[in-house]
C-alpha cells in the first residue's frame, strides 16, 4: 500500500514521517524543509505501508516547483491513500489544502496534528464533527509525542478498503453547475480524477490548459456565462475565495476557541523583542557572535581580563583564561587523537613506506579532520536550536529589506542559510524558489556561505593566529562567515545587473509560532551531521588522504621509494610549477608556499581535505598532527609553514595577510565535488555550470587578492597595495560589464558592443 | 473607511475588500488566506521598514509593502 503524506509547510509533516517510519529525516521550524519527496516504510500494520513524504505546500497552484512535484505525484502515481496532515492550531489555512486534495478520487485521512497544543490553549476541536463536515475520516495526533499514530494508520487502512469518490466543497457555491458540466467532459474523455481537473480548468490553470486543450476550449464557452460577482471573471480568485468561505462558514461547528486571556501570546511577546524596530538587528548579530564565542573562543566570557598573567597554564582548559566549551571539547578530542597517534606511531618505529602511509598519511590527515568534529557539532547544535525554535524565519523577515536591494528575497535567505551546514542540501533547496533567475543567482552564491567542511580550515588557522598579535580565535572564524555573506551580497548585486537579470521575487511567507526546540529533533539533527561527517571522513576523505600522501611522498620515479624532501614529490613538482599563479594572493611564496597550493587544489575534492592536507605536511615535517598548542606562532608546525610564507620580504606581516587570502580563496572558489554535482543537477544545463565555475574562481581570486594587498598596506609601501586594489576593482567592474555586453551580443540583444558606453556607464545616442 | 494594507499602523484591524495584484502574487495571497472578507490585523514593520507582519486567519504572515499595497482594506473599529 502506498500512502502519500501531504500538508502545509511547517505542519509537522516531517516529524510525522519520522514517527511513522522510524527514519531520521531532518526537521526544522521553518517553511520548506522537505524539498524532494522521500519514502519510508510503516511496519506496524498487517500489510506494510510505504509512506511518501511530499514537499510542504499551501495549495496545488501551478506556480511553485514544490506544488507541481506534489501535484504530478498525486495525479501520476495515484497513491492508495493521502494522509493530509493539518496543523490543528492553524485550522483555517491548513484546511484550504484539504479542500483541494478532496477533489481527487483518492481516499483521504486527515491527521489533526499538535492536538496537545490545542488542548493546552484550552481550545476545543470536535474531531468527529469535523469528520462529518468534511466527509473524510479525521484522527487526532501529536506527531512529536507519537500519540494517535496507530489510530491514524488504522483509519487510513480502513479508508483504502472503503475506496472513495471525489467530493468538492464548491458544490454549494455558484460554480457548482459549471464544475459538474466540465467534470462530465473529462468523464467522457475517460480522464482520471475528473473533478480535480475540472476545478483546475475553471481556475484557468496553465498546466491544465496545456494538457487538455480541447476540453479547455469547450470549458471557456461554458465559463463565459457564469457570474463571478466582485471577481469580474477572475475564476482563480473566485474559487480560492469560495474555498475559504466554505471553511469559515463550516468550521465554527467543530472548533471553539478559548476566550482570549490577555492580548499577547507567549510567542507574540518573544517576537516583540526579537524583531524589535531598533534592537532586532543588533540582537541578531549578538546571537550569532555569542554562538561563535561559545564555540571557538579561547577567552570564554573574556574572563582572561580578570586573571593575572602566569596564574595557570592548562593544555585543555586554557592559559590565564578559560576556554569556551567548544574549545575545551576540541582540546579533549585533539589530546585523544594525538595520544592515539603516538601509540600507533610507536608500533611502527622504522621509516618504511607503510609506516609513513599510516602515520603521516592516514593518521595525520584524518585526525586533523576528526579533531574538529566536536566543534562542528557544537556550532550545529546552536544553528539547529535557532532553526527549530522558529527564529531563522524571523531572520529572513528582518533581513529581507537589506537583501532585496541586492536582488535576493528573504526566501532565498533560507536555502543560503542551509549552506552554512552543507552546500548540497542548500543548493537543492533552491527548488523552493519560484523565480528561475533568483534560483540561478542563489546557486551562484551558495558556496560563499561557509559550510561545515570549511569550518576546520578557519578553526585551524584561528587557533594558530591566536598567538599573533592576540587575534581572537572567534573573530577570525566569524570574519570568514561575514566575508562570505558580504561577498554574496555584492556578487548578487552584480549578477542581477549582468549575467542573471530579473526582478526580485515576492516575499509572502508564513512566520511560524515560536516553540521550545525539541530535544529529540535536535539530537536527530546532530546525529545526522555526525554520521554524515564520519562517513565522509571514512570514505572520500580517507581515500583522498591516501592519494595525497602518495603524491606527496613519491617522485615521478616511483621505484625510487619515499622522497626525502616533499618538494620533490609529484604534487610538489606540479604545485611548484603552478604556485606563481597565487603570488598575487601572497600564499604561493616562500619555501612552503607550494604546500598551500596543494591544499587549495586538493580542497576541490572536498573541503575537509584542505586541513587533512595541512595535517599530512605537518606530519612530514616531524610533528604528529596539527598542533595549536604553544605560546608562540613558531611553536606549531602550521605556524612554521605560515612564517616561511613571508620569508625574507616581511615575515609575519606578509604571512598573516597571505593566510587570510588563502582562507578567502578556499571559502569562495569552486566548492567540493558534491556541491558542483548538485549545482549541475539544478542548472540542468552545462553552460550555466561552467559560468558558475568561472564566476567562483574569478570572485575567489579577486577577493583574496584584495584582502592580501589590504593586509599588506600597513607594512609595505602602502600605495602599491592601494593601486593594486583600486586597479583590481576597476578591472572587475569593467570585466563584468564587458562580459555582460558580450553575452547580450551573443543572445542578439545588441548588434555591437559600444566601448564608449561601457566605460562611461552612460547611454550615448 | 478604505485604506491599503501597507498604510495600516500596528494593531489596526481591517477586512479585505479586494486585491489588485495579478498573476502569481495574486494567487499566492489567495492561497495564504488573504481573500475578500478575511480579517487582518497589522502587527508590525520589520526593523528596516519593510516587510510587514500581519495576522490573518489566526496565523502570522509576512509580506512586503509593495505586495500589501495591492490589498484594499476596509478599516474595522
Amino acid at each position: 500500500m502506498k500512502f502519500a503524506l501531504a500538508g502545509n509547510p511547517n505542519s509537522g509533516k516531517t516529524t510525522l514521517f519520522n514517527a511513522l517510519t522510524g527514519s531520521t529525516a531532518h526537521v526544522g521550524n521553518w517553511p520548506g524543509v522537505t524539498i524532494d519527496k522521500k519514502s519510508g516504510i510503516y511496519r506496524k500494520s498487517a500489510e506494510k505501508a510505504e509512506i511518501i513524504d511530499l514537499p510542504g505546500i499551501y495549495s496545488l497552484s501551478p506556480y511553485s516547483p514544490e506544488e507541481i512535484v506534489s501535484r504530478n505525484f498525486l495525479l501520476g502515481e495515484s497513491p492508495d491513500c493521502i494522509i493530509n496532515i493539518v496543523d490543528a492550531t492553524n485550522l483555517e489555512r491548513n484546511l484550504y489544502l484539504t479542500t483541494q486534495l478532496m477533489e481527487l478520487d483518492i481516499p483521504i485521512v486527515v491527521a489533526l496534528n499538535m492536538i496537545d497544543v490545542v488542548e493546552k490553549n484550552k481550545d476545543t476541536i470536535d474531531a468527529d464533527g469535523l469528520s462529518k463536515i468534511l466527509g473524510v475520516p479525521v484522527a487526532t495526533i501529536s506527531a512529536l509525542k507519537g500519540t494517535g499514530i496507530k489510530e491514524l494508520m488504522d483509519k487510513g487502512i480502513e479508508a483504502v478498503k472503503r475506496g472513495r469518490q471525489a467530493e468538492t466543497v464548491l458544490k454549494k457555491s455558484g460554480a457548482a453547475v459549471l464544475i459538474s458540466k466540465i467534470a462530465a467532459l473529462y468523464g467522457e474523455n475517460k480522464t482520471k480524477h475528473p473533478l480535480f481537473h475540472a476545478v483546475k480548468l475553471i481556475e484557468d490553470d496553465e498546466i491544465e490548459k496545456e494538457n487538455f486543450p480541447e476540453i479547455a476550449i469547450k470549458a471557456a464557452a461554458l465559463k463565459a456565462g457564469t457570474d463571478t460577482g466582485i471577481f469580474e471573471g477572475d475564476f482563480e480568485g473566485y474559487i480560492a475565495d469560495a474555498r475559504y468561505k466554505y471553511i469559515s462558514a463550516e468550521l465554527p461547528a467543530a472548533f471553539k476557541k478559548a476566550p482570549k486571556q490577555g492580548s499577547l501570546t507567549k510567542s507574540d511577546k518573544i517576537d516583540k523583542v526579537l524583531t524589535h524596530k531598533v534592537w532586532g538587528i543588533p540582537i541578531f548579530l549578538v546571537i550569532m557572535l555569542a554562538v561563535f564565542h561559545i564555540t571557538f573562543s579561547e577567552n570564554f566570557l573574556f574572563l582572561g581580563l580578570f586573571i593575572p598573567e602566569g596564574t595557570f597554564d592548562h593544555a585543555i582548559f586554557g592559559t590565564d583564561a578559560i576556554n569556551s566549551p567548544g574549545v575545551i571539547i576540541f582540546n579533549l578530542m585533539d589530546w585523544a587523537t594525538v595520544s592515539l597517534g603516538e601509540v600507533i606511531a610507536s608500533l611502527f618505529p622504522d621509516p618504511t613506506w607503510y609506516a609513513s602511509l599510516i602515520n603521516d598519511g592516514l593518521l595525520g590527515g584524518l585526525f586533523a579532520v576528526l579533531s574538529f568534529v566536536p566543534q562542528i557539532l557544537v556550532l550545529f547544535l546552536f544553528l539547529s536550536i535557532l532553526e527549530d525554535s522558529g527564529y531563522m524565519a524571523r531572520v529572513a523577515f528582518i533581513m529581507d529589506r537589506a537583501f532585496r536591494r541586492f536582488g535576493l528575497s528573504g526566501k532565498a535567505f533560507m536555502p543560503l542559510v542551509m549552506c552554512f551546514g552543507c552546500g548540497v542540501p542548500g543548493i537543492m533547496a533552491t527548488r523552493t524558489l519560484e523565480n528561475e533567475q533568483e534560483r540561478k543567482r542563489t546557486i551562484f552564491l551558495a558556496p560563499f556561505f561557509s559550510c561545515g567542511a570549511k569550518l576546520p580550515i578557519w578553526a585551524a588557522f584561528a587557533g594558530v593566529f591566536a598567538h599573533y598579535r592576540g587575534l581572537n580565535a572567534e573573530f577570525t572564524v566569524f570574519s570568514m562567515y561575514i566575508l562570505g555573506i558580504a561577498v554574496a551580497v555584492i556578487s548578487s548585486f552584480i549578477l542581477k545587473r549582468t549575467i542573471i537579470k530579473g526582478e526580485t521575487p515576492p516575499f509572502i511567507m508564513e512566520l511560524p509560532t515560536y516553540h521550545l526546540p525539541q530535544v529529540k529533533n535536535t539530537v536527530i539533527h546532530l546525529w545526522e551531521k555526525l554520521k554524515h561527517y564520519v562517513i565522509r571522513a571514512g570514505t572520500i576523505i580517507a581515500g583522498a588522504v591516501v592519494v595525497i600522501w602518495f603524491l606527496t611522498s613519491f617522485s615521478f620515479n616511483i621505484g625510487a621509494g619515499l622522497v626525502e624532501d616533499s618538494g620533490d614529490s609529484i604534487l610538489g613538482v606540479i604545485s611548484n610549477g603552478l604556485k606563481w599563479i597565487f603570488y598575487p594572493l601572497g600564499f604561493g611564496m616562500g619555501e612552503n608556499g607550494w604546500k598551500f597550493v596543494v591544499a587549495t587544489i586538493t580542497g576541490l575534492l572536498a573541503k575537509e581535505v584542505v586541513v587533512a592536507t595541512m595535517g599530512i605536511f605537518a606530519g612530514m615535517d616531524g610533528d604528529e598532527a596539527l598542533e595549536t598548542e604553544g605560546s608562540e606562532l613558531g611553536d606549531t608546525p602550521l605556524g612554521l609553514m605560515i612564517i616561511s610564507i613571508g620569508g625574507v620580504l616581511g615575515g609575519l606581516d606578509i604571512a598573516v595577510p597571505a593566510m587570510f587570502a588563502f582562507m578567502a580563496f578556499n571559502l569562495l572558489s569552486v566548492p567540493c565535488m558534491a556541491a558542483v554535482a548538485a549545482a549541475k543537477a539544478e542548472f540542468k544545463n552545462n553552460k550555466w555550470l561552467w559560468k558558475a565555475i568561472a564566476f567562483w574562481i574569478i570572485t575567489a581570486y579577486a577577493v583574496a587578492c584584495v584582502i592580501f594587498w589590504l593586509g599588506v598596506l600597513y607594512t609595505l609601501a602602502w600605495w602599491v597595495g592601494l593601486l593594486a586594489t583600486v586597479g583590481l576593482a576597476v578591472l572587475v567592474v569593467y570585466g563584468v560589464r564587458f562580459a555582460g555586453a558580450l553575452i547580450d551580443k551573443k543572445n542578439g540583444k545588441t548588434d555591437k558592443i559600444n566601448i564608449k558606453e561601457l566605460f562611461l556607464f552612460k547611454k550615448i545616442k | 473607511m478604505d485604506k491599503k494594507l501597507n498604510d495600516f499602523i500596528p494593531e489596526e484591524k481591517g477586512r479585505v475588500k479586494s486585491i489588485t495584484a495579478e498573476g502569481k502574487i495574486r494567487r499566492r495571497l489567495f492561497d495564504m488566506g488573504v481573500t475578500p472578507g478575511a480579517e487582518i490585523v497589522m502587527r508590525k514593520t520589520a526593523p528596516l521598514g519593510d516587510p510587514i507582519e500581519v495576522t490573518v486567519r489566526g496565523y502570522e504572515l509576512s509580506l512586503r509593502k509593495s505586495e500589501a499595497e495591492t490589498v484594499l482594506m476596509e478599516v474595522v473599529k
